[in-house]
């Protein structure tokens, strides 16, 4: 690694800090600009009982010392306090909890995509204005053109209600089958898309006709000269592609009762569960900000060509 | 070579042009301007005249259906005043009727068909679906105008003062780039829900309703970045192209180095990506209305009505299927025609 990189990584990296801790401080004063509070809920409560749940959640204290607190404790210890609505577990537990399904739905998801996409985006990009390809690029645009939520209804419309293949609910393994593939599709086509444009841009470089010239074999070409180059675009995209299954997976979890992350997020906007929002949206807000950081800076040692300033 | 220095006129020169010679200089066709060129490429192109045709056909009808269509989308049919609410008309198929419409039928009178049924609330649901596209068309729309403009004022003060403002603004785009967008924009949507409902009420804003202004404001504080970004390249590589120099050098003035040079180079970029941003915003705001977050019921938005249509799915799979479709339709048409309008007006661009 020379100067340069290192100094683009120590730059990127610093980006990163910036990102998060502006995440963390809009979400803090953000969720506290609501009037009401939260105790302010459903049933009326008297004013010393109010006064002593404020105590005891540290409210009653300034703004901003709480938010140093509260910075403090995300920092030292990752606790984001605990949950309102769900009493005696903390949020980071709830977190963690819903992480484990859905780690494992984001994953597979991903892996799906990359592995399906690639070699869709080669054969398409190798038979180019063929039938198999032209089938593969309007399938893919339309994939690309609806929204998750659309997608994973019509999933569940199809295989769950019409055929009753694969179950609807996602609490069971089986169940997990359709969400995994909602999540797929949408990273998948653009894979196939982003492969596709980046082998025809490599297929037309010099280096290929020389290789071809030479007289290597077809198979070396497009698996070692053609195939390898044109991922490195590809590896931009894992960052996006994370935010979206991240994205994606709220409404997923929802539309197929899966208990991960998604779900929980979702139900604590509408619980008005503070603590438990601001602790998810920081979690995945992290999430995402690594992945994005890692994905740039792995592009930038795959290609020190590449320059990204 | 001594002719050069003599004051002797070459009569020579001065010979009329021959009619062979004049032919050199007579106009085969008129000379197009660079949007008839666009244009001319545009049409060209059949996938973005298709797309085109569909957008305009879904955005007319939008905006002229409602206007001559015999029910509303917020008017529950079953209910009349005075009168117990009639069950009869709440969910009805397709081309079905009511129990007081079947007997206006029977007594020979014609009544207007509920082309795709209607809702569990028994309202028509062909109406809602045609104003949940008005409303989402609407929002893609003016968020894209209000990113534009916001884009557009900062990118070009970036572009044109440089130095340490650029620098400034330039760090914040980056932070603000990098911002997981979908999150912050469900926190600001959820949070602005709560806090501007009781703000506006009583103002003329109100019957726009709170969750599509907290879209607007959503829209106006995150996405102009791109917008801004794009248009700073822009202006700061053309400031420095040969042909703006060489223009300068022949005199021209600014005012025509910017209406000749810098705008037409400009122009169809900002158009082209803010063309872009239209499914994109549609795309957030079917989104969010599933997730809640969109416009304040009755008023239906496409991914309201989808959002709605889960519950009853397994009775009433085509209300999910009909908004899908429609939404897909305008986002698919909107892409690709944005696309083809890159082509045409953009060749640089083409890969």
């Amino acid at each position: 690694m020379n100067s340069r990189t290192l100094k683009y990584v120590l730059k990127r990296i610093l980006l990163a800090i910036v990102t998060v801790w502006v995440v963390i401080t809009v979400t803090f004063f953000v969720m506290h600009a609501v009037p009401g509070g939260p105790f302010m809920g459903e049933k009326a409560i008297s004013a010393a009982a109010q006064a002593s749940l404020e105590a005891k959640y540290g409210l009653d204290k300034p703004l901003i010392e709480q938010y140093f607190t509260y910075l403090k404790d995300i920092v030292t210890r990752f606790d984001f306090g605990p949950s309102l609505k769900q009493r005696g577990r903390m949020v980071i537990d709830i977190i963690a909890d819903g992480m484990k399904t859905s780690a494992k739905l984001g994953v597979i998801a991903a892996c799906l995509a990359a592995l399906c996409g690639i070699p869709l985006g080669a054969v398409a990009a190798l038979r180019r204005n063929k039938l198999i390809d032209k089938v593969i690029m309007v399938i893919t645009t339309a994939f690309v053109s609806m929204p998750s939520f659309i997608m994973g209804s019509l999933l569940l419309v199809f295989f769950a209600i019409r055929l009753a293949v694969l179950p609807a609910n996602g609490s069971t393994p089986a169940g997990l089958v359709l969400p995994i593939i909602t999540l797929a599709l949408y990273p998948m086509a653009y894979i196939t898309r982003l492969t596709r444009s980046s082998m025809l841009d490599v297929l037309g470089q010099d280096y290929i006709r020389t290789a071809k010239a030479k007289g290597v074999s077809g198979v070396k070409i497009i698996f070692g000269h053609a195939l390898k180059n044109s991922l490195i675009p590809v590896i931009t995209y894992f960052g996006p592609m994370l935010a979206y299954i991240v994205t994606g997976s709220l409404v997923v979890e929802q539309i197929f009762a899966v208990p991960g992350i998604g779900r929980a997020f979702v139900s604590s906007i509408t619980n008005r569960d503070y603590p438990m929002v601001m602790g998810t949206t920081i979690v995945l807000a992290v999430l995402i900000v690594v992945m994005n950081l890692l994905s740039d800076i792995l592009y930038k040692l795959v290609d020190p060509r590449i320059n990204l300033d | 070579m001594s002719r050069k220095f003599t004051m002797h006129v070459d009569m020579d020169d001065f010979i009329p042009a021959t009619e062979e010679e004049k032919a050199y200089i007579v106009q085969m066709r008129p000379s197009s301007t660079f949007f008839r060129d666009g244009m001319k490429r545009l049409l060209k192109n059949q996938v973005a005249t298709v797309s085109l045709i569909i957008i305009l056909v879904i955005t007319l009808g939008s905006i002229f259906i409602p206007m001559f269509w015999p029910y509303s989308y917020d008017n529950m049919l079953g209910v009349t005043q005075g009168k117990p609410v009639d069950a009869s008309y709440n969910n009805l198929a397709p081309f079905t009727y009511g129990r007081t419409e079947q007997k206006l039928i029977e007594s020979g009178e014609k009544v207007f068909p509920h082309i795709f049924g209607t809702d569990s609330a028994g309202r028509d649901y062909f109406i809602r679906v045609v104003y949940g596209t008005r409303i989402s068309l609407a929002v893609g729309f003016f968020a894209s105008i209000i990113v534009l403009i916001i884009g557009l004022t900062v990118g070009s003060i970036a572009g044109y003062c440089g130095g340490k403002v650029d620098l400034i603004i330039m760090r914040i785009v980056d932070i603000i780039y990098s911002l997981p967008d979908m999150l912050m924009v469900i926190l600001l949507a959820s949070v602005l829900k709560m806090t501007l409902g009781p703000a506006l009420a009583g103002t003329a804003l109100e019957k726009i309703g709170s969750n599509i202004i907290s879209l607007f404001i959503v829209f106006g504080v995150l996405y102009w970045v791109s917008m801004s970004r794009l248009i700073r390249g822009q202006i700061l590589s053309l400031r420095e192209q040969e042909y703006v120099l060489a223009s300068h050098a022949a005199g021209a003035r600014g005012s025509w180095i910017i209406r000749k040079h810098l705008l037409p180079n400009c122009i169809s970029v900002v158009i082209i990506s803010t063309a872009l941003q239209i499914p994109n915003a549609i795309f957030t705001e079917s989104y969010l209305s599933f997730l809640g977050l969109g416009v304040n019921a009755p008023m239906p938005s496409l991914g309201s009505l989808a959002s709605d249509a889960l519950n009853g799915l397994s009775s009433y799979p085509y209300r999910m299927v009909i908004p899908a479709v429609v939404i897909s339709l305008i986002v698919l048409s909107l892409n690709l025609f944005g696309d083809g309008l890159r082509d045409a007006f953009d060749p640089k661009l083409k890969t």
